[in-house]
């Protein structure tokens, strides 16, 4: 190479350094590919009929109709939202004293441990599921909505809460305990001024996660949007059902401006 | 604040008595607001089985023990079918989601005022559409089956890698974009040195977290009727074999454990 310029230049890998494994990685996902894509059937006679069904929910979507079943679309607005709602504040409520417990430089080992074992059983499972069994000792309606909600809203905060208390500037809990401060006024005083616009901001977050998936847990009988979107579909009501998804869309980016609004505020 | 207090000694307060009226009204109104909507919710509400719901859960839970282990036999393919769904559907939801984040990145989209709002709209309907509603939506158009569920989970994919990835290209350091341009580089190839070197490590690992998250979802996609081992939960639900449920809750829960393990160590390795 010295003295002579180089006319070849070879562009380095992007990704993965070494070759032998960058080829046995592209080599292992074709074969990969190979086998899922022939693995999934795929009725073409029955995507063929659907074809214009297809068409008609696009039309549904250039010309919704919320008059026909605005009834119904009402009430299921305003379960979701109450669901909402009650949920966000219940579960941010108890998410508090979970997410304390579970901050290992705030909490003795028992407590941390009941307190982790709480948020990993919260979070294990997805909505639906924790909907299904909710339905199936509470009854069918948004009050299992709403008990389902609450649930993984305290997984999700707890987590956020601990983690974020365990990240803090350990200087100014050092200086309220050296006051001779006790547990609760170490907490007030040195560590929720610095959690809390991070709890705010997670908060506002979770409505949001909160009312998406209030229109989904409908599905499994929950209360909410989901069970009139379920049932427009069913119905072929393509109109109607895109009229739903407008709202909902709507909702959720209205969520999003407000809450993007009041954390630029707070913050 | 200091606030003048009787005898002639100002004491230190917190807040501005104004400030703590703010306040005070502010909780009141949020209280307010929390009792009326509990009412709306709770007026159609059967309270008797609200109440019985302790015997009920242990009722659930004396059926549901021991899970019913000779039913694994028959999910291993089912759980097949969940991980291709996740796995083609966060493919699909990538390659879509490329141009689109293209598109929407204020840095390199083509037109500000035409194609970036466009590819907000699609971020913005992706995201807000859950999967389940997606798949239930492209269950009557597409049929039953693992095709609906790839699809659903692409739709909902784009969205989320879209938004994440069009975020990343416009923190780019603009430095190296100057550069490439000026060696005298064309669109793409100032695209392809300057912003793809740069963005990839960020792209890997928002594709590899998707892809997490899509197993958790893939896995009750089935419940209505796009595919995986969602079915085999829902055709159980029906028949209130609680048994084969736990042993479905069971062999979800392992999946799901292990693809975030699998995610979290490739994400570490790459970034």
């Amino acid at each position: 190479m010295s003295g002579a310029i180089a006319r070849h230049w070879r562009r380095k890998p992007l990704l993965i350094a070494s070759r032998p494994l960058r080829w046995a990685l592209y080599g292992g996902a074709l074969v990969y590919l190979a086998v899922a894509v022939s693995s999934v059937h795929v009725n073409w006679l029955r995507l063929y009929d659907g074809l214009p069904r297809g068409w008609r929910f696009v039309q549904g979507f250039l010309a919704p109709n919320f008059l026909a079943r605005w009834e119904d679309i009402l009430i299921g607005f305003q379960e979701s939202l109450t669901m909402t709602v009650t949920a966000t504040a219940v579960g941010i409520l108890l998410a508090i004293p979970v997410g304390l417990g579970a901050a290992r430089n705030i909490s003795p080992l028992p407590v941390y441990l009941v307190c982790r074992f709480i948020i990993a059983a919260a979070r294990a499972l997805q909505e639906i599921i924790v909907a299904i069994l909710f339905v199936a000792m509470f009854g069918f309606g948004p009050f299992a909505g709403f008990l389902t909600l609450s649930f993984t809203t305290i997984g999700f905060l707890a987590k956020l809460l601990a983690e974020d208390i365990e990240d803090i500037d350990e200087a100014q809990a050092e200086a309220i305990r050296a006051t001779g401060a006790g547990w609760w006024q170490l907490v007030n005083y040195a560590i929720q001024p610095q959690v809390m616009p991070r709890l705010i901001g997670i908060g506002l977050y979770r409505i949001d996660i909160n009312f998406r998936e209030s229109a989904v847990i409908g599905i499994v009988g929950a209360g909410g949007i989901g069970a009139t979107l379920n049932t427009a579909m069913e119905r072929y009501e393509y109109d109607s059902a895109a009229a739903i998804l407008m709202v909902i869309i709507a909702i959720v980016m209205l969520c999003e401006y407000g809450s993007g609004h009041i954390r630029r505020r707070l913050l | 604040m200091p606030v003048p207090a009787g005898a002639g000694r100002p004491v230190w307060q917190h807040r501005s008595t104004r400030a703590r009226l703010a306040g005070w009204f502010g909780w009141l109104m949020f209280v307010a607001l929390f009792v009326l909507c509990w009412q709306v919710m709770t007026k159609d509400t059967i309270w008797s089985f609200v109440l019985d719901a302790p015997q009920q859960a242990a009722d659930i839970g004396s059926r549901m023990v021991p899970p019913r282990w000779s039913y694994l036999d028959r999910l291993w393919w089912p759980l097949w079918d969940t991980l291709n769904i996740a796995t083609l559907g966060t493919l699909l939801g990538t390659v879509i989601a490329v141009p689109v984040a293209f598109l929407a990145a204020g840095n390199t989209t083509p037109s500000r005022l035409a194609l970036r709002p466009l590819a907000l709209l699609v971020i913005a309907s992706s995201r807000s559409i859950n999967s389940l509603i997606w798949a239930l939506l492209l269950v009557t158009i597409i049929g039953p089956g693992v095709l609906a569920g790839i699809v659903a989970i692409g739709f909902r994919s784009i969205g989320f890698v879209g938004k994440l990835l069009y975020e990343a290209i416009e923190e780019i350091d603009a430095g190296a974009v100057e550069a490439i341009e000026a060696t005298g580089a064309s669109r793409w190839q100032v695209i392809d040195y300057a912003i793809v070197p740069q963005i990839l490590p960020a792209f890997a690992g928002i594709a590899v977290f998707r892809w997490d998250i899509n197993v958790r979802e893939a896995t009750v996609l089935g419940l209505v009727g796009a595919g995986g081992i969602g079915l085999q939960l829902q055709a159980s639900l029906n028949v209130l074999a609680w048994p084969q449920v736990t042993m479905i809750f069971l062999l979800i829960l392992a999946t799901v454990v292990l693809s975030e393990l699998i995610s979290a160590k490739v994400r570490h390795a790459i970034i």
